[in-house]
């Protein structure tokens, strides 16, 4: 009795310190993390971060300095993993570019090891992961960032202008004359360069050409208006009642890509641009419309399951749904298209893909109504590789960052794939295989607009994010739109709000 | 000779703190600074990125004043309290009290197989049982819709506070369920005896015979498990706070806010908060330990938790 007692009370205790212990380091981590170690005794990432199984520090650390015969180690990392998110860049880095990039070095001389940091998780947690990484001088030597951050991460110090890290050689690449300037604003920052951009994209009205033809509705479809979407919409609830008519991303826990899939085409179809002139859109006829639209479709009229907004892994189960054709309308990127639902590298494959899936233009809130006087919209973006500054080896970084946007390296990751990449001469090639990727180049960037690479925008696009969440779950648009204006309002200051 | 009293072991001062030292060396390391650094981090503009990065500058009690009138914050405070009250202290306690009361009496085979099954909740890692838990609760194809023929009903949006509360109640229950049959060994058989020819149903018994032998216990559970519920972070597996902030418990606040959102200044005040609410739990603890009485707790219970309150802070 009285060793069971003290077995018990030992457990007790012994357990008490290591939950404690585990909690102790979410909640300290979250204060101190990265600038001193000693908030994070257990050395643990962000606990979501333990779930990729990568170490957060490990980056550069394994580097040796010097170079010229002694074996180097180079790390590069990507929000991609071998038989998950993004499996056709993983694996790509994993058997093509890591072997040819240590074989052509080592026919120089060069004994280099690159190792891949592979991450799955949702983009603002990888975000968050490297920027923790960065900040405490460790991180990878090549990485993967999305474009919109390129601004907060320069203020920030933790990229710094190719021509500091690398020096003014970093121009003698012969691909820089391949990529047009517009697309290298996505890698730059107050007119500097930061790193090299991986292709660009464009979004669209993705619709399921077979549940439209069971709703008896033809399947080219091209709708002129928000009224149309909705109409559409109608129809399909009516004679589909199992399937979900319409998904247009909404939430918070979407992250950018509501705001980038949903809100911004919306706002853009208002005929106003988010930044313009020094000022954010704050409580404006503009953003109170495309909250009203969420209104109709999420809550009145009841078109969309706002399940998929709300949930947690809701983005990755509407691409699960759509692909099993319980969606019918789908606003997304053509990463959907060339990656999610790809027969070939998907991950929620669609056999006949160009014979089920339809896509079309966003359209305006009325014909002529949107960004410039358009009739359509649309909003691109794209992901850049850039170098880590306390690198090692900047100028072996450098030359595996080249490397894989060779157009070899380039055409190897795609696989017979298509998509619009940054490079005129693949873009040449490989567009002309895929009537979609095709359609995105000549219909969808004409007319795009591109996010403001201002260091506030992600703060401005979670905003509108809880925004966009709010009206879905139930509050009031005007409520929604009072919370949205004292946000942003605390995000870039009172005097770069307009309102009416 | 006052020194006698004072250093019965004969070190002197400077040989003695020698000895003190590498422990309070490892306790300001440790504890110490990373508690003033969040004090510090706490009343500056710090962010995870942007110039605030770089530079961040002094802004005093403003983060302070600002989760005052922040709508999400004072929210995640009421839900901390009702996951703390729901799944700790009525959830675990009772129910683990309820086990080990059922298995005092039970065959020794049956007692094994449900401390076990019991113990395997307790001891998988939160990640594994996440992913257990989501599978039962997804709304296609879960395991519970497919019992309840709900199909289609998405729990973790609909109810997502008692979600988490069964979740973290089922997930805990062993402890408390361990403590208090450790507790109710120390009942003497004899008592409850002679209650029993006295006469004493078994409410009377309890509140009479079993009740004064285990408040020690009762207290010491209570106390441990509110501290550690407090500071689960386990739910955010599950639901992430959402939907729309409806189960973002503090410790899920402050990951959102100041990792997610990159406000890392903020997340420090609220963090500051919570070590302070930590505090006071450990204060009133170690306050009503000292009341001397049957049934307080062993020296051992009261090092685990002093253990415990040092490792939360």
């Amino acid at each position: 009795m009285r060793a069971l007692h003290k077995t018990a009370i030992t457990a007790t205790g012994l357990a008490a310190a290591l939950i404690l212990a585990a909690c102790g380091s979410s909640s300290g981590g979250a204060g101190g993390s990265g600038t001193s170690g000693a908030a994070t005794p257990s050395g643990a990432p962000a606990p979501s971060g333990s779930s990729t199984g990568t170490s957060p520090s490990g980056g550069a650390s394994g580097t040796t300095p010097g170079g010229g015969g002694a074996p180097v180690t180079l790390t590069i990392a990507s929000n991609a993993i071998v038989g998950g998110k993004n499996d056709q860049e993983a694996s790509w880095i994993t058997n093509w570019v890591i072997p040819n990039f240590e074989k052509a070095e080592k026919a120089k001389g060069v004994d280099v090891t690159v190792k891949f940091q592979a991450s799955g998780v949702d983009d603002e947690q990888y975000k968050a992961k490297l920027a923790l990484d960065l900040k405490s001088g460790g991180g990878p030597d090549v990485f993967a960032i999305d474009g919109i951050w390129v601004g907060e991460f320069a203020q920030a110090g933790y990229i710094k202008p190719l021509a500091d890290v690398v020096g003014d050689s970093y121009q003698d690449w012969d691909g820089w004359a391949q990529i047009s300037k517009a697309v290298q604003g996505n890698a730059s920052f107050n007119g500097k360069l930061y790193g090299i951009p991986v292709g660009t994209d464009g979004r669209v009205l993705f619709y399921n050409k077979k549940l439209f033809a069971q709703a008896g509705l033809g399947a080219d479809w091209q709708p002129g208006s928000w009224a149309d979407i909705i109409s559409t919409a109608q129809t399909l609830k009516q004679k589909l009642p199992d399937v979900t008519p319409l998904q247009i991303n909404a939430g918070t826990a979407m992250g950018e890509a509501t705001t980038a899939q949903g809100f911004l085409p919306l706002l853009a179809g208002t005929g106003v641009s988010l930044y313009d002139n020094g000022k954010w859109q704050g409580n404006t006829q503009q953003i109170r419309d495309v909250l009203t639209f969420y209104n109709t479709i999420y809550n009145t009229d009841k078109l969309g399951d706002v399940n998929y907004q709300l949930d947690a892994k809701g983005r990755d189960e509407s691409f699960a749904d759509f692909a099993a054709g319980k969606i019918a309308i789908l606003a997304e990127s053509d990463y959907l298209w060339r990656s999610v639902i790809d027969p070939k590298v998907g991950i929620d494959p669609i056999k006949d893909k160009v014979g089920t899936v339809g896509y079309t233009l966003i359209p305006a809130e009325k014909p002529g109504s949107g960004i410039r006087g358009q009739d359509f919209v649309s909003v691109s973006g794209g992901s850049i590789y850039t170098l880590n500054p306390h690198s090692k080896n900047a100028k072996l970084a450098f030359d595996l960052m080249t490397f894989t946007q060779s157009p070899d390296a380039i055409k190897a990751r795609l696989n017979g794939t298509a998509q619009i990449t940054e490079r005129n001469d693949v873009n040449a090639e490989v567009l002309a295989n895929d009537p979609m990727l095709t359609f995105a180049s000549q219909k969808v960037l004409p007319l795009t607009t591109y996010r403001p690479s201002l260091a506030e925008y992600p703060q401005v696009s979670l905003a509108l994010q809880q925004a966009s969440a709010d009206v879905v779950s139930g509050t009031s648009v005007a409520d929604a739109e009072a919370n949205y204006q004292a946000a942003l309002e605390k995000a870039v200051g009172k005097d770069k709000v307009i309102s009416n | 000779m006052p020194t006698i009293a004072t250093d019965a072991a004969g070190l002197g001062r400077a040989r003695a703190g020698g000895f003190v030292a590498p422990a309070l060396i490892l306790i300001g390391v440790f504890l110490v600074f990373p508690a003033l650094w969040t004090i510090y981090l706490g009343m500056t503009d710090y962010r995870l990125t942007g110039l605030a990065a770089a530079t961040p500058s002094f802004v005093g009690t403003d983060n302070y004043t600002a989760a005052l009138s922040d709508r999400h914050f004072t929210s995640s405070l009421w839900l901390t309290l009702e996951y703390v009250l729901g799944s700790a202290i009525i959830g675990q306690s009772i129910l683990g009290f309820a086990l080990a009361w059922m298995m005092r009496k039970a065959r020794a085979a049956v007692r094994s197989i449900v401390e076990t099954l019991v113990l395997i909740a307790w001891l998988m890692p939160s990640s594994v049982i996440s992913f257990l838990w989501l599978a039962m609760l997804d709304r296609s194809g879960g395991t519970l819709n497919t019992l309840l023929h709900t199909p289609g009903f998405n729990w973790l949006i609909q109810h997502p506070m008692a979600s988490i509360i069964i979740f973290n109640t089922w997930r805990g229950t062993a402890f408390s369920m361990m403590l208090f049959s450790a507790a109710l060994q120390s009942v003497p058989p004899s008592q409850l005896e002679s209650a029993k020819m006295a006469g004493a149903n078994g409410a009377q018994q309890f509140r009479d015979v079993v009740f004064p032998h285990i408040r020690g216990h009762v207290l010491t559970n209570t106390l441990l498990i509110s501290l550690w519920t407090f500071n689960d972070f386990t739910p955010y597996l599950l639901t992430a706070g959402g939907p729309n902030h409806a189960s973002e418990i503090l410790p899920v606040f402050i990951y959102n806010r100041a990792l997610y959102g990159g406000e890392l200044g903020y997340g420090a005040a609220i963090s500051l908060i919570m070590l302070v609410i930590n505090l006071i739990i450990a204060l009133v603890y170690l306050s009503l330990l000292r009341q001397r009485g049957p049934g307080r707790p062993t020296r051992q219970e009261r090092r685990a938790t002093a253990a415990a309150t040092q490792v939360s802070t």
